[in-house]
């Protein structure tokens, strides 16, 4: 890092080690390939340049026997490569449990980071290290692209969408966060930094940010103000469907489909009511798209999938 | 001129000689040359785009305010894809060799092809236009919903002259696709079709079948920039994915459009100053047409982080490992042509060489972005962007240089200076691989792609790229001086130089207006060259003339 040249990224993220294997691994066979080719092509610009005495008899006719043997060469290779590269991409981007998870919004041209407990950041993400966080990306306005080159990940925050992505850091420190789909002017300084903290050192960064209410707490506040307690509340009268322990399960949509209610599915739900009715309630409620910014989803779905639990 | 050229038989440049005979003309080497002028001017248009870019990198913060710098590399982007590279090597060389090298006396359709290059230049003055009231920043991709809703630009005006200049790559297509199919003179085969010839129809058949979708993709940018249609938008019920989608799959395949003729270039260039034939012709005719059909089939793999769903960038990558086959199929039947040859290394073998190098080393960080994994980190960044540098610029370009030195005597009829081309082929070849190796590092730390400002620990690795792209120019400026020099003062060319196969060496340099005295028929395949003796067999049956 201090050197004045630097050849190869810090690597803090058990998903850095991971790529770093197979970067190297593809690197030398590139490598290997590479120098054949030159070498080749070298040793026969010499031997058979013009006017050398080297016998240009027999010229090779039939070819293709070699041609067969290096397509096959070629496709074995490439397969292994396809399969270990596909294999570590699964486990990339197959969102696991995250002992910790962080709502993050993108917008020009700064990363607005909420924990559950209700602590706020901007362009900054604390977490603890040896733990599996789990980030949920949101965009407020364009395409933008969560990217911590330490940790060797990267995921767009698509407007629309949520999209997740993990890491679980391995070295206490602090690495650079950077926005990596162009958006706007001052998308070279949409940065932020990630700062590892050893877990007792992240407790009290928690506790130290002076927060009154958690996310969740906040989305309840929300849950009322905007009349949704009113069908979805206990005591309702209004036939709808109770959202106690939906989040994680299967729903029955009125079109026959079966969609497992993820995050996704909640802000969808909530933004697009009618296009996600639930098998059996009539088809009432308000869309809520253009009410509610990427801020308040984030802490209404933190209200409801606390309610899951 | 006209003292100079008399006792010269009349060449299609001396037949007539008034303005409108060349802006109105029918002849498919007069507007080659026209087309030549035109992408010629945006080269260095794209190429200044290009210098004020590496000048701004060479310090962490730059020189250039940040939204000027984004519309540098936006124009740099537009400029080089569609008004360069696209249509580079098929409207120029392809024009003016085609019908020379099947045999025919035109294209199918001359009157189609002058207008491609009306339709070509309508389009590039909207896209001047654009840059002259102040440009856009969208990057060449037109991202939705940057592009719709919120880049402050001319985007409307950006994505009509893409619109545009569409219609001129399809009629260019067409016009190839027909001639190819209908024009062959007798006794040319399918299978004795010069490489050249089979690149430029592969070609074709993608600017065909890919082009229609960027029109109507951008049309829907400017439907919904404009009118406010709810396409891209999500708050409109769109989805911004969605324009992604449809872009690269004209996008991709336009990658193949650049290098396929390319890769036809190569293959003359290379059995023409090796004097044997092609290792592996039937292959390589395999491969320029399986490249071009598996090139529809994986634009998902520049959206691998964008969000769609995990297995569908499985199938995604899977189809990119096998568009891998045959490109390594081209780079071993290669060097495989090199063995028991009589190599010289004339300006255009050097570009040849220099092409299969970096073309290699292109493909194989193809393998690497296309692995999904490592694709997570290297998407957006400069890897990415040093990649498709070595395959377009380093591949591309140096094939289109070395094709120009290789027929220059043929369009002219005059010979370039030796030395000085050598001298600008080697300076590409250093000048291309100190701008973009350093960038394949720079990718892998971390840099994103279109970053104004960047952490100052980068700083070592953009000076040297900044100091590769001053020899690149170099390498650029250089043969518009002595080529310039070569129409004027040049030694004529016989009319076959390079004592080459193809039949467009079977008339004189320059040619007639009507290409031939007479159709020529073909009784041999291509490449008839004897190692051995240095002897040939011309596709005409001639030997040694």
């Amino acid at each position: 890092m201090d050197h004045w040249i630097q050849f190869w990224p810090r690597t803090a993220a058990v998903n850095g080690e991971v790529v770093n294997a197979l970067y190297i691994a593809e690197l030398a066979v590139c490598g290997l390939i590479l120098m054949t080719v030159v070498g080749l092509m070298f040793s026969f610009c010499v031997r058979y340049r013009a006017g050398s005495t080297a016998s240009r008899a027999n010229l090779t006719e039939k070819t293709w026997h070699w041609e067969i043997g290096w397509t096959t060469a070629t496709l074995v290779l490439l397969l292994i490569g396809f399969v270990w590269g596909a294999a570590v991409y699964i486990w990339l981007y197959k969102s696991p449990l995250g002992d910790l998870e962080v709502y993050v919004v993108g917008k020009q041209w700064m990363w607005k980071m909420e924990h559950p407990g209700g602590q706020r950041e901007i362009d900054a993400l604390h977490v603890p290290v040896d733990k599996t966080v789990r980030l949920l990306l949101a965009s407020q306005d364009v395409i933008h692209s969560f990217f911590i080159p330490a940790f060797r990940i990267k995921h767009d925050a698509v407007p629309g969408q949520y999209e997740t992505v993990w890491f679980k850091a391995t070295k206490p420190g602090t690495y650079l966060i950077e926005c990596s789909e162009f958006c706007g002017t001052e998308h070279a300084h949409m940065k932020g930094e990630v700062v590892v903290m050893e877990p007792a050192a992240f407790a009290l960064w928690l506790r130290d940010q002076g927060v009154r209410e958690s996310l969740a707490q906040e989305g309840e506040a929300l849950f009322r103000e905007h009349g949704c307690s009113g069908c979805h509340g206990e005591n309702s009268t209004v036939h709808a469907p109770s959202l106690v322990g939906v989040y994680g399960g299967i729903v029955h949509l009125q079109d026959g489909s079966a969609v497992r209610a993820d995050e996704r599915y909640l802000r969808d739900c909530i933004l697009l009511p009618r296009t996600f009715t639930v098998a059996g309630y009539p088809p009432v409620m308000p869309d809520f798209s253009g009410q509610l910014g990427e801020d308040d989803l984030v802490k209404l779905i933190a209200y409801i999938k606390s309610l899951a639990r | 001129m006209a003292t100079i050229t008399a006792g010269l038989p009349t060449s299609y440049v001396t037949s007539e000689n008034t303005i409108s005979s060349w802006l109105l003309t029918k002849d498919h080497k007069r507007i080659a040359l026209l087309f030549f002028a035109s992408i010629t001017f945006f080269f260095f248009i794209g190429g200044i785009a290009a210098t004020l870019i590496r000048m701004h990198l060479a310090t962490p913060e730059g020189l250039l305010q940040p939204d000027i710098y984004n519309r540098m590399f936006t124009m740099h982007g537009i400029v080089m894809v569609w008004f360069f590279l696209i249509p580079s090597i098929p409207t120029t060389l392809g024009n003016f060799i085609i019908p020379l090298a099947i045999g025919a006396h035109d294209l199918a359709f001359p009157r189609i092809n002058l207008a491609s290059w009306y339709v070509f230049n309508l389009s590039g003055l909207v896209l001047l236009y654009a840059l002259i009231m102040g440009g856009i920043d969208t990057g060449w991709t037109f991202y939705t919903p940057y592009s719709t809703l919120f880049a402050n630009g001319y985007v409307i005006a950006a994505t009509l002259a893409v619109f545009i200049n569409g219609f001129s790559s399809i009629m260019t297509g067409l016009n190839f696709v027909v001639t190819i199919h209908r024009l062959r003179a007798p006794g040319m085969t399918w299978m004795r079709l010069p490489l050249f010839v089979w690149g430029i129809y592969s070609v074709s058949l993608v600017m065909l079948l890919a082009t229609p979708v960027l029109a109507m993709t951008v049309l829907l940018v400017a439907m919904e920039r404009f009118m406010g249609v709810g396409i891209f938008d999500p708050a409109r019920g769109g989805d911004p994915l969605l324009f992604q989608h449809m872009f690269w799959f004209y996008s991709h395949p336009a990658v193949y459009i650049m290098i396929l003729p390319a890769m036809g270039v190569v293959s003359e260039l290379i059995t023409c100053y090796v004097r044997r034939p092609i290792f592996g012709y039937t292959g390589m005719t395999y491969a320029l047409m399986s490249i071009a059909i598996i090139s529809f089939f994986v634009w998902g793999h520049h959206m691998f982080t964008a969000g769609i769903s995990i297995y569908s960038a499985v199938v995604f990558s899977l189809m990119t490992f096998f568009v891998a086959v045959p490109s390594a199929i081209k780079v071993f039947n290669w060097t495989a042509s090199l063995h028991k040859g009589s190599i010289t290394f004339d300006a255009p073998m050097l570009y040849a060489l220099g092409f299969v190098l970096l073309f290699t080393i292109g493909g194989l960080t193809g393998l690497i972005v296309a692995t999904v994994a490592l694709d997570v980190h290297l998407q957006d960044t400069y890897f990415v962007i040093a990649h498709f540098h070595y395959i377009m610029v380093g591949g591309t370009v140096s094939a289109f240089f070395g094709g120009l030195h290789y027929w220059w005597p043929k369009i002219t009829g005059r010979l370039y200076p030796e030395m000085w081309a050598r001298m600008a082929a080697l300076l590409t070849f250093v000048g291309f691989n100190l701008t973009f190796f350093p960038q394949f590092i720079l990718g892998y730390l971390g840099m994103p792609r279109r970053y104004y400002a960047y952490p100052p620990e980068w700083q070592a690795w953009n000076v040297l790229s900044s100091a590769g792209a001053s020899i690149l120019a170099v390498a650029y400026i250089l043969p518009l001086g002595y080529l310039g020099w070569s129409l004027l003062r040049g030694e004529r060319a016989a009319p076959n130089p390079w004592r080459a196969t193809g039949l467009e060496w079977q008339t004189s340099s320059p040619p007639p207006k009507h290409n031939f005295e007479r159709t020529p028929v073909v009784t041999a395949g291509p490449y008839l060259y004897d190692p051995e003796d240095g002897g040939f067999i011309a596709q005409n049956g001639a030997v040694n003339a």
